[in-house]
């Protein structure tokens, strides 16, 4: 299996509410909590796991507005696992997640320079370094209703633009939505074949030609020869 | 990158310290401790062993959760930083054998004089490669980051071993000329690694956010308040300190040294080579420093920067 994400860059509205979402469940789930320095002061700072960025493409008129949520991307090749010097850091086999041993991390955050995706922050309280678990402690739950086994930045999109399934089988939806949607990896180029995939935003539908009638079309035609 | 100021004091003079056993170890391979006493290598000894244990010690100040580092021996076949916390600790009772050996005398000398050479030049290797293995940071990325780490510590640690040689009234015009050589072609390569590190290469927020074919700039980086990643690889100082400190580092690191060098094989005292260790340890540190806030980690292109 090689669990992930796919993350719809056309319908996210970016609301914020995965990272909330995944803030709330994983504060409390099986790597401890997510502390917080000064949270109600004017600088908050603490660990968090899923960041929202938005952005400005192409140029006005034509630019968009992308807004880009980014956790870990669970890469194949992970280099935040192979310089770990305490073997705190590791990758799951059996479904490809990405994990930290909280009992063996010294907190050198050599892992963190590693990963290029910046998903990887150091909790101020414990000292150890954190990052997404794929909601390892709810996919697996069988305690929880079929449906509700899912990430919890993925149940609680509103627009349904996050998709958790296995990319390794061809028919699973995120497979069908990378293939029917040219989604891609960012930065493949450092080679460390993320996971996670994002679709990017569709063209506008085109707008229909405007029908032209015969006489205008001679006139146009004419226009054009005189102006030779 | 956040320079740390434990890392940039254990690099240094670890490094200095790894250097100067390598002289040693070198001296009693070539012949030219011959002119020492006994007491006179083994206090060049201990000297390099405090220098490589303040280092050590210092680079574990860095730890945000220091117990489990009992642990980081473990990943010696995959993590840099496992294989020189392992090399490093390999070298106490190498050392320690070899000191052993110089004050009896003992037919394995010379034996013990190469492991230690061979095992400080690998941990100095190791940690560079710590660097020098990151694909993220490209200032990094590139076989001139080892090659310098090398160079630094054979320089200050021949410059170390020749000051305190001076001090006990021992001078050798051949040596200071060999690491008057060594620590003129630190310089040119440091040099050679300041140009090449001003060509933009490498990732682009258009690579980072998939948009290769349109301009791409932050409207919003999600956050009021700077986070882990902005106090750890947001670094940002302003362009014309950093070319103000290259040029102290390369006067304090490099020229004021080889000046000195120059004026002690004109006959000056042989004792002004200790002001030049001095000097050059202080410009390391700033070469340090240099090396961690002029590199660019690429997770800042999600911060809106266009390139690295």
């Amino acid at each position: 299996m090689k669990l992930g994400l796919v993350v719809d860059l056309d319908t996210c509205v970016g609301c914020h509410a995965c990272g909330t979402a995944c803030k709330q469940w994983n504060t409390s789930g099986t790597i401890g909590p997510l502390s917080d320095e000064r949270p109600y002061e004017k600088d908050p700072s603490g660990s968090w796991l899923n960041r929202i960025r938005t952005y400005e493409v192409g140029d006005s008129p034509h630019s968009k507005t992308v807004n880009m949520p980014m956790s870990c991307m669970h890469c194949e090749d992970a280099a935040c696992v192979t310089v770990c010097p305490t073997g705190a850091s590791y990758k799951r086999e059996e479904d490809g997640i990405v994990l930290i041993d909280q009992d063996k991390c010294m907190g050198c955050n050599l892992c963190s320079w590693a990963c290029p995706y910046g998903a990887r922050e150091l909790d101020p309280s414990s000292g150890t370094m954190k990052k997404c678990t794929l909601c390892v402690d709810r996919i697996y739950d069988e305690q929880l209703p079929e449906a509700e086994r899912q990430p919890a930045c993925v149940l609680t999109c509103p627009t349904s633009s996050r998709v958790f399934g296995d990319f390794d089988d061809p028919d699973s939806e995120v497979s069908k939505l990378t293939r029917e949607r040219a989604g891609q990896q960012l930065m493949p180029e450092l080679g460390y074949n993320p996971v996670n995939t994002y679709l990017p935003p569709r063209n506008p539908k085109q707008q229909d030609q405007i029908k032209v009638s015969a006489m205008q079309g001679v006139k146009q035609l004419v226009n054009r020869i005189i102006n030779r | 990158m956040h320079p740390a100021f434990s890392v940039l004091i254990f690099t240094v003079t670890s490094g200095a310290g790894y250097g100067l056993l390598a002289w040693l170890g070198a001296g009693q391979l070539l012949g030219y401790t011959q002119a020492q006493t006994i007491d006179q290598q083994i206090l060049l000894g201990v000297i390099a062993m405090v220098l490589v244990s303040i280092g050590l010690l210092s680079s574990t100040m860095h730890l945000a959760n220091p117990k489990n580092a009992w642990r980081s021996f473990s990943r010696f076949r995959t993590s840099w930083l496992s294989r020189e916390a392992v090399f490093a600790i390999a070298l106490y009772p190498v050392a320690a054998l070899y000191a052993a050996a110089i004050f009896w005398q003992w037919w394995c000398i010379n034996w013990l004089a190469g492991l230690s050479i061979v095992l400080a030049l690998i941990t100095l290797f190791s940690t560079s490669m710590i660097y020098a293995s990151l694909k993220t940071i490209r200032q990094w990325n590139t076989p001139m980051v080892p090659a310098l780490f090398m160079a630094y510590a054979l320089s200050s640690g021949g410059l170390l071993f020749l000051a305190v040689s001076g001090l006990f009234g021992v001078f050798s015009a051949p040596l200071l000329s060999t690491v008057l050589g060594l620590v003129f072609t630190t310089f040119a390569l440091k040099m050679v690694y300041f140009f090449w590190q001003g060509k933009p290469q490498g990732a682009t927020i258009q690579t980072a956010t998939g948009f290769s074919q349109a301009s791409v700039r932050l409207l919003d980086a999600g956050h009021s308040a700077p986070t882990f990643l902005n106090r750890e690889f947001g670094y940002q100082i302003a362009a014309d300190k950093l070319l103000r400190l290259r040029v102290v580092m390369t006067i304090v690191a490099f020229v004021m040294p080889l000046v000195i060098f120059y004026c002690v094989l004109q006959g000056s005292a042989v004792e002004l080579l200790s002001v030049a260790w001095l000097m050059m340890m202080a410009g390391l540190l700033i070469e340090r420093w240099l090396f961690f806030a002029e590199a660019r980690h690429v997770v800042r292109l999600y911060h809106g920067d266009q390139r690295t």
